[in-house]
């Protein structure tokens, strides 16, 4: 085998965004600290998932790794360029190779553009693509993601949710980008067409040769989808592994609470499941706890959890765990 | 076990811009005391607007039921005077409604909102009403449930206001609790907590429940049967594990292939359902789900097949084939 090529290294990025009092002279009172402190790769053509509770920072690091957000601090390295660093015009002719899918189709589609513009835009931006040559490209993306080359001048709202998401993935590929940054993509579809659209991203990446990171909270589509994982709790990544290692082998409480608490199609099995039931809501993220930040809901947590912040430390091969203990290990 | 409720024929339509929208199209099914019954579907298939007409919560206009009896302790929900409906639902008969954000009222206190079928159904001073809402509030697990009464909807977090929407559904002890979906909304977490929370009170208050979901995934753990909804109609019916084990209708098949399961060893290409969901201008004359299916053949291009009963007991098919053969019965 080859060895893994790195297309994205992300390293030490934090984004905090400031709480702000007052109206004619406002100051910071605190930040949210979304992202803080995370690390990762992305090797070239494969699919990193991002799990996580709502608010745990996952869409936040998926913007910011796109200088969607500027990050406050760390680096997203892409292809040698450091993003954070790149400006203007650089910036916008890096953006060509990184381009994202958003959640909600109802609302990333502008509803007074025709299918063709907004599939057509971003062509006209980067001046890839001008006049029929354009129109062809378009009708040539439809296609591609199973769509009818004559939807070119309907709008949006003629669309069912799951052919809207098929446009959003069309506008992602307009530019021929090399990572796609998918943030939940399928959770605003039902069951049936959810499967439609992760075939469709599972086939455009054997012919396209795309990345993808994948972000949702679905745990057992971004096992479908994904080669590694990544668990995202309270703006920090907990745990890090290879998917099938990651299922068989969770080694941090909170990964195992998350694998326990999703409900299996199968009766036979749930009836002999027991789950880990994780009590209480996620702590604020503007005073995260100090030491282990999932100490406050961790059963097994110790004097040195609120003390000591746990080291991202590999233990065993490419499974990455933020954890004082060996809880798990067999 | 005795029969709790019996839904007999309901059929009902909207009327809309474009004509009269055939959403429920004669859905019959009986619930039994202490049953849990979970209702499957995508959207728009007509499983909650079934159990509202049944409750009468439908808008109308453009609302209407046009057809069916829903018998509850010897009564039809359907026929019965305003006042007689009133006094069953949110006493005998309660609603968890899907989301946890829009269905408080954010200008009162959880208190009053979690008191008030109370105080409704059983005239209760406001002292008594929010002594109870304290019980419930702590049965679903809200921690220091005294102190919170005054506390208003945005000061909860999403799962605790699903476990105060509950609280409320129950303050009643109704005998029936239809839950539309409400964990829909909340992190994997969180469902878990409702879930289990749900299993214990109904274990222990001994009420029917019916789970309105879109996730075949929730109610393999919590239902004891399963009606699966298409165009407007059950299309099958099964006690849970046989749904499961051994689903007969095309469309069963097919949601049960797009999920992916988490003990799955290697890859398996998910199978979707292609194509949409009808829309139910008229009522459909063929079978609903023919323009979707891989096993369609001439007859049901031309008659809609009611329910049958195929291998198992209580296991019932609206399909004239059979999936595993690929020929007709």
């Amino acid at each position: 085998m080859t060895e893994k090529q790195v297309l994205l290294k992300v390293e030490n990025l934090y984004k905090h965004f400031p709480i702000k009092k007052g109206i004619v002279f406002s100051k910071q009172t605190g930040a949210v600290h979304a992202v803080d402190g995370i690390s990762f790769n992305i090797y070239n053509g494969e699919t990193l998932g991002l799990v996580g509770e709502s608010g745990c920072g996952k869409s936040t690091t998926g913007r910011t790794i796109l200088q969607l957000y500027r990050p406050t601090s760390g680096s997203v390295v892409f292809e040698g360029d450091d993003l954070t660093k790149l400006k203007g015009e650089n910036l916008r002719r890096k953006r060509r190779d990184l381009q994202m899918i958003f959640q909600d189709p109802y609302a990333s589609l502008n509803p007074r553009m025709t299918v063709g513009q907004i599939i057509g835009e971003p062509m006209e931006i980067h001046g890839t693509y001008k006049g029929a040559a354009q129109t062809k490209r378009v009708q040539d993306l439809l296609q591609l993601v199973g769509l009818n080359g004559a939807f070119a001048n309907r709008y949006p709202h003629e669309f069912s949710g799951g052919q809207r998401q098929r446009i959003g993935v069309a506008r992602a590929l307009a530019l021929e980008p090399k990572l796609i940054v998918c943030d939940e993509p399928i959770s605003a579809l039902d069951v049936s067409i959810q499967a439609q659209v992760v075939n469709l991203l599972e086939d455009l990446q054997s012919t396209l040769g795309l990345t993808y990171l994948f972000i949702a909270h679905d745990l057992s589509m971004v096992r479908h989808i994904s080669d590694r994982i990544a668990v995202m709790y309270l703006g920090i990544i907990v745990e890090l592994a290879d998917r099938n290692e990651l299922y068989a082998n969770p080694r941090h409480p909170y990964t195992q609470a998350l694998l326990s608490a999703v409900p299996y199609p199968d009766p036979f099995v749930e009836e002999k499941r027991k789950r880990i039931i994780l009590e209480g809501d996620v702590p604020s993220p503007v005073n995260p706890p100090i030491g282990c930040r999932f100490r406050t809901r961790c059963q097994y947590a110790k004097g040195i959890c609120a003390e000591e912040k746990p080291a991202f430390r590999e233990i065993s091969k490419d499974h990455f765990v933020a954890c004082h203990f060996d809880i798990f290990s067999q | 076990m005795a029969e709790l409720l019996k839904v007999e024929g309901l059929e009902t339509h909207f009327q809309t811009r474009e004509g009269v929208i055939h959403a429920v199209n004669g859905v019959s099914f009986n619930l039994k005391e202490g049953e849990t019954l979970g209702i499957v579907g995508e959207s728009g298939c007509g499983k909650s607007v079934s159990m509202m007409s049944m409750l009468r919560l439908i808008p109308s206009p453009p609302g209407k039921v046009v057809a069916g009896k829903a018998l509850f302790e010897g009564n039809d929900l359907l026929t019965i005077n305003d006042e007689q409906i009133r006094n069953i639902r949110g006493a005998k008969i309660s609603v968890v409604f899907q989301d946890p954000m829009t269905s408080f009222n954010p200008v009162l206190t959880i208190g009053d909102q979690v008191a008030e079928p109370y105080r409704v159904h059983h005239k209760a001073g406001k002292k008594e009403a929010l002594d109870r809402a304290v019980k419930y509030l702590e049965l679903v697990g809200i921690p220091n449930a005294r102190e919170r009464l005054s506390d208003y909807p945005h000061q909860f977090s999403g799962g605790m206001r699903q476990r105060a929407m509950i609280a409320m559904g129950l303050i009643c002890e109704p005998q029936i609790l239809i839950a539309d979906e409400p964990t829909t909304a909340l992190d994997v977490t969180i469902q878990a907590q409702i879930i289990e929370l749900v299993k214990r009170l109904r274990d222990e208050l001994g009420m029917a429940i019916i789970w309105i979901t879109h996730d075949l995934g929730i109610i393999a753990g919590l239902a004891d049967r399963v009606n699966v909804m298409y165009g407007g109609y059950i299309i099958e019916t099964a006690p849970v594990k046989d749904i499961y084990k051994n689903p007969q209708h095309p469309y069963t098949i097919g949601l049960l292939g797009s999920l992916p399961r988490m003990d799955e060893t290697g890859y398996r290409r998910l199978t979707s359902i292609d194509g949409l969901p009808p829309i139910l201008l008229e009522k459909p004359a063929t079978c609903p789900f023919e323009l979707r299916c891989r096993y369609a053949k001439e007859r049901c291009r031309k008659e809609n097949p009611g329910l049958m009963q195929v291998e198992g007991d209580g296991h019932f098919t609206a399909c004239w084939v059979n999936p595993k053969t690929g020929k007709e019965y």
